[in-house]
């Protein structure tokens, strides 16, 4: 079966910057795929590129298998960074204009209005609407083909903690209903609730998959004085390529039972053992040491 | 989930909905129609009263009446009618640029080429209702003179209207698609609209008062501008001499020519320019 999204190679450069650079990326049938990154990393230009709106430099993008040409975007839906809709228009009128744009059914805008809650305003001017009705007209837009693939540019971008939450509960819900869903987002927590696997990229390169499920196995997160000292015991016992430091901590890929052995060795080599405990689901420190902590202050 | 089809017709049927709505058009449309009755007959006729039988702008009372309502109002075209034509394209244009919408629609999957193929269909219907507007508005002021005046409402033959309102048209609807072009050649409104109306109220005016006399080569150039060719075809279908922008530098047939190979021009280049360039 063919993947919703298969890039291969794919580069976008501006002169001598290159804004996207080698990037494969497989986005599985049916999941919710987080693309992750600082402002900056390439996200939106990788998604831009998938919609046909920039020309890659070099590189191939395959959506359900089709190169870009002709009925290209046909089960594609998308909301690329943030709403832009005819301010003069209803959110009713401007889906009308749209619906006819991708040859969809005028009967589709009201389904569309419904899902996303915005019928009873759906009267109203674009120009009058808050950022978050804005943000749910612009889901509407995406979803007036009823598209298989859902490409989301940080859809929650601006939106207040209700909102967020309102827009990811409805991303959730289509995701349920049996849609694939790229979300590109530079906040940590919500790919973290949202997606099934995440796509990590730092200066327009994909530095890692991986899925949510495994960040689980993070492992233990141990503060100790001096640092150097206890790394270097930890190192000895379960290897140095499964122990990292980021900050004044060392986080140690490793099981259970290895607890009580580590603060044993620890405490015996005179060390002064301040934390030590199974850390949680950590994607922000992944994505820091992947990133080699380019992370932006919107990184949270 | 089924693969949508999309095609010219549903994309003009969205342009429509989207330009017909717009205020702005119908803002332009207004501002049109003023001018033209100010210009065309108000101004005439407030001098025509104020002087005696026969002296206002060399031309008699005969210019305002029904016979000659058709140069009347052509006679805008190349110059306000005409700038009001390159704002009307830029409008419909460059506002996908300031509004971002661009993105919006292109990610519905149409082809690009199918959109701008639908938005100059859709100007060409503009500028239709903008030359049939101001022909109607035109033929009621002309009739209204008559009345007043007591003189007899003989009407131009439909042949002579048609041709009339066909050069028109074709004029203002390059002007339109020079718009469509800036719009899309600087991505935006305001620089668009400020150099076409540069170009068209001022550049054009100086190469004809001030540099055409001095240098033989601009007064040749000046044979395959888009102004002078609108100027002499509007001339040639009866708009008065005297009037700005009007001037029988050319042959109708040649100025005809000239007029729609610019705005094929214009159109090619703006379809060349919007496919091949990125969506930022």
């Amino acid at each position: 079966m063919t993947s919703p999204v298969e890039t291969t190679a794919l580069t976008k450069r501006y002169g001598h910057l290159a804004a996207v650079t080698g990037l494969d990326l497989t986005v599985r049938t049916g999941e919710v795929y987080g693309f992750l990154g600082p402002n900056g990393a390439g996200k939106t230009t990788t998604l831009r590129m998938l919609l046909g709106l920039i020309r890659p430099t070099s590189g191939t993008i395959r959506l359900f298998g089709a190169s870009p040409g002709p009925h290209y975007l046909d089960r594609v839906g998308a909301l690329i960074e943030g709403p832009a809709f005819y301010p003069y228009l209803s959110g009713h009128d401007n889906l009308r204009v749209l619906a006819a744009h991708a040859g969809a059914g005028p009967r589709r805008v009201a389904t569309v209005l419904r899902i996303v809650d915005l019928a009873d305003r759906a009267g109203d001017r674009y120009g009058t609407y808050s950022l978050g009705m804005k943000q749910r007209l612009g889901l509407a837009a995406a979803l007036l083909k009823d598209p298989a693939l859902l490409i989301l540019d940080e859809p929650t971008n601006g939106l207040d903690p209700a909102g967020m939450a309102d827009i990811r509960a409805t991303i959730r819900r289509l995701a349920d209903d049996g849609r694939t869903v790229l979300l590109s987002s530079h906040l940590l927590g919500e790919v973290q609730q949202i997606c099934d696997r995440v796509g990590m990229i730092s200066e327009g390169r994909l530095v890692a998959q991986l899925s949510v499920a495994d960040l689980s196995s993070a492992g233990l997160r141990v503060i100790a004085d001096p640092l150097p000292a206890a790394r270097e015991r930890v190192s000895a016992m379960i290897g140095a390529d499964r122990v990292t430091e980021h900050g004044d901590a060392l986080y140690l890929d490793t099981t259970d039972d290895m607890v009580p052995r580590i603060n044993a060795e620890l405490v015996h080599a005179g060390l002064a053992v301040r934390e030590l405990h199974r850390c949680e689901p950590d994607l922000e420190r992944t994505f820091l040491e992947l990133t080699g902590g380019r992370g932006d202050s919107h990184a949270h | 989930m089924t693969p949508m089809r999309t095609d010219l017709v549903t994309n003009i049927r969205a342009e429509l909905t989207k330009q017909r709505k717009r205020p702005a058009h119908w803002l332009l449309l207004a501002v049109a129609v003023l001018l033209t009755l100010t210009f065309a007959y108000l101004i005439p006729y407030l001098g025509l009263a104020d002087t005696p039988e026969g002296v206002t702008n060399g031309r008699g009372i005969g210019a305002l009446l029904p016979p000659a309502f058709v140069g009347n109002v052509i006679a805008g075209t190349p110059l306000f009618v005409g700038a009001l034509a390159v704002i009307f394209g830029v409008l419909v244009a460059g506002s996908e640029y300031n509004w971002e919408s661009w993105k919006t629609v292109l990610a519905q999957g149409p082809s690009r080429l199918t959109v701008l193929g639908a938005k100059m269909a859709v100007l060409v219907l503009g500028t239709l209702v903008l030359l049939g507007t101001l022909l109607a508005a035109g033929a009621a002021a002309s009739a209204l003179v008559g009345v007043l005046k007591d003189q007899p409402l003989d009407w131009p033959s439909v042949s002579a209207i048609l041709l009339g309102a066909g050069g028109g048209w074709l004029i203002t609807t390059m002007w339109a698609m020079l718009g469509v072009v800036l719009a899309i050649g600087f991505r935006g409104v305001a620089l668009p609209i400020g150099l076409g109306l540069v170009w068209l109220l001022a550049v054009q005016n100086l190469l004809a008062v001030v540099a055409a006399p001095l240098l033989d080569w601009v007064a040749d150039l000046q044979l395959g501008l888009p102004g002078p060719n609108a100027g002499s075809l509007v001339a040639a279908l009866g708009a008065p001499p005297g009037t700005p922008g009007v001037d029988a530098l050319t042959a109708a047939p040649q100025a005809t020519l000239v007029i729609a190979a610019y705005l094929i021009g214009f159109a090619v280049l703006g379809a060349w320019l919007f496919r091949r360039r990125d969506i930022a």
